[in-house]
């Protein structure tokens, strides 16, 4: 990782920010903010350097900097927990339906096919649709989708690496399914998915927040940056702040995010040229 | 070719029947009582149990699926529990308006990304190829709405050029003018990301096409620079190229329903969204349906293409 950094300013400021986010985000308890649901009705809506308030306040008088720095919790762990969701679901049936064939790799392989049949915003909205709005519902939903793309990154690779001449060998050895999946296959699948999942994060974050921005995902009052631009939206005309500043929050994080997973794939992936 | 045609429409046939299955289940396995909420809290126990026993809810859910899939089969997707119409007609006529909107943005995404992947081809490195890098960075990770929003200040509420939202003007507005004015900024929103991802694909097929040796031929011939890029490498790159499109497409359909929250744009979307705030669930299968076949029907169309443009594949 630090050589990567080192190598390449762009990401080494992205990871910066990261860092900084994850930090104030892990740290929000103990930093020295107001609380981010306290209503103040006579400070609604100050701009931002007002006094006490330094990012100004939303339409309910509450502190906007504390809420994005709390927001950031909520947005962050949706964005890493649904990635790693999709990811934990998309590997394991990805390498079910490369290592097995027959009935198993045929419902993986439908299920997927199904699955992308769908455009998937639309599908993640049908789906928080049934499973009701919130943002537990939302994750779920967003990694119900997002998990195809796991599963076909790693039976490609399982479906290479099976056929190879070690694994042959590890079967005329005699061992079992679980030791030549675990000592022979995965090790091979590790880099594609680090790849992979470092460059979801983030379209995962745009996601969620889109559900929230829908009203679909995390319910009032919790803070999360796509349901502030969703309830800021209505005073735009009057405080543009409400809006830009969530929002100039989503895209540095997700911006960030992309810069360092170009990088880890740059290091990673040795088919990629450096254009 | 017909035959092949013949078979992927037949394979439509369980990737759709998949469709319903995820969709109707999904909806069906939610908590809440649609009985509950077609009456109100005042309703008694026996009024929604008698409300229950008319819609069909107490049978099993496989008969439940069965008798809907009859209907849907026969164009008949139920009526909106909440605006107590047919669900086929309120969603094709809001259809009408999403596909505007998705395909206006899918021209501005083709020729504006084509067009800019060609510049970067042919000058790379330059200030408009690096300009491109960025912007197609920026492009993957500013949130649609967010862009949405800041259009919309920028242009109707600071400059005043455009509306701000709707399809047309309330007042003595309904002609084509009025139209395009209000699709502007939606349409440029919806399209901000894909123009950029179409741009970086058109340029990497582009710089492929143009290092090989009939290029080289094509300019030892003395043809113009012009006719080289146009007539024989773009041509070349086509294949990679309609392939981004098609993606982008069934993406800009998805991604339209955030577009059309944002600028109260009344398409499938805003209805979906109102269907699932509204907890009407005919509403909301019979727009998830509809979208999902429009998208397969998008993907066949990409599919089909690519005869067309190298002679080479055949599907057979």
């Amino acid at each position: 990782m630090l050589r990567i950094m080192s190598r390449n300013r762009l990401a080494a400021t992205g990871f910066a920010v990261i860092l900084l986010a994850v930090v104030a985000a892990l740290s929000a308890p103990w930093l020295p903010l107001p609380d981010p649901d306290a209503v103040e009705t006579p400070n609604r809506l100050r701009p931002p350097l007002s006094p006490g308030h330094p990012l100004g306040t939303d339409e309910f008088g509450r502190d906007l900097g504390s809420r994005l720095v709390w927001g950031a919790r909520v947005s962050l762990l949706a964005g890493v927990g649904t990635a790693a969701l999709a990811m934990l679901v998309g590997v394991s049936l990805g390498i079910l339906g490369g290592y097995y064939t027959g009935w198993i790799e045929t419902t993986v392989m439908r299920l997927t096919d199904i699955l992308m049949a769908f455009p998937y915003v639309l599908l993640a909205i049908a789906i928080v649709a049934g499973l009701g709005p919130g943002l537990r519902n939302a994750m779920i939903a967003i990694a119900i989708v997002g998990f195809p793309l796991y599963t076909r990154l790693v039976r490609s690779v399982v479906l290479s690496v099976r056929e190879r001449e070690f694994v042959e060998a590890a079967r005329a050895l005699g061992s079992g399914d679980l030791v030549i999946l675990g000592r022979h296959v995965v090790p091979h699948l590790v880099s594609p998915v680090i790849v992979a999942f470092s460059l979801d994060v983030g379209a995962k974050i745009l996601a969620t927040a889109g559900l929230s921005f829908l009203g679909l995902g995390t319910q009032p009052p919790t803070a999360d940056w796509g349901s502030m631009l969703a309830t800021g939206r209505q005073f735009v005309i009057l405080r543009p702040h409400v809006v830009l500043l969530p929002g100039l929050a989503i895209f540095v994080m997700v911006l960030a995010l992309n810069l360092v997973g170009d990088a880890v794939r740059d290091a990673l992936d040795p088919r990629v040229s450096y254009d | 070719m017909s035959r092949y045609l013949v078979r992927r429409l037949l394979l439509l046939v369980p990737v759709l029947m998949g469709v319903s299955v995820i969709v109707f289940l999904v909806l069906h396995l939610a908590p809440g009582d649609p009985a509950e909420i077609m009456l109100g809290s005042q309703a008694t126990q026996a009024d929604r149990m008698r409300l229950r026993a008319d819609l069909g809810l107490d049978d099993p859910l496989y008969v439940q699926y069965g008798r809907w899939m009859g209907h849907v089969v026969q164009g008949d997707l139920g009526r909106s529990l909440w605006m107590r119409r047919p669900v086929l007609g309120e969603v094709l006529t809001r259809l009408k308006a999403t596909l505007l909107l998705t395909v206006t943005a899918l021209v501005i995404s083709s020729i504006g990304g084509v067009a800019l992947g060609i510049l970067s081809a042919t000058r790379p490195n330059s200030l408009l190829d690096r300009t491109s890098a960025v912007a197609s960075l920026f492009g993957a990770s500013m949130p649609v709405f967010w862009l949405g929003i800041v259009l919309m200040v920028l242009f109707s509420l600071v400059l005043g050029w455009l509306p701000a939202s709707g399809m047309y003007a309330p007042y003595g507005g309904g002609d084509l003018v009025d139209l395009v004015k209000h699709l502007a900024l939606p349409a440029i929103t919806l399209a901000a990301a894909s123009i950029t991802i179409v741009a970086r694909l058109t340029r990497a097929a582009m710089l492929e096409v143009l290092g090989q040796d009939f290029i080289r031929t094509a300019r030892a011939k003395g043809l113009v620079e012009r006719s080289v890029v146009v007539r024989h490498a773009l041509k070349n790159a086509m294949v990679p190229i309609v392939t981004v499109i098609g993606v982008q497409a069934g993406y800009l359909l998805g991604g339209a329903v955030l577009t059309e929250t944002v600028f109260a744009w009344p398409g499938v979307g805003t209805l979906m969204v109102q269907g699932i705030l509204a907890r009407d669930i005919p509403l909301v299968q019979g727009c998830v349906l509809v979208v999902a076949l429009t998208f397969v029907l998008v993907n066949l169309t990409v599919d089909l293409l690519y005869v067309f443009l190298d002679p080479r594949i055949r599907y057979e």
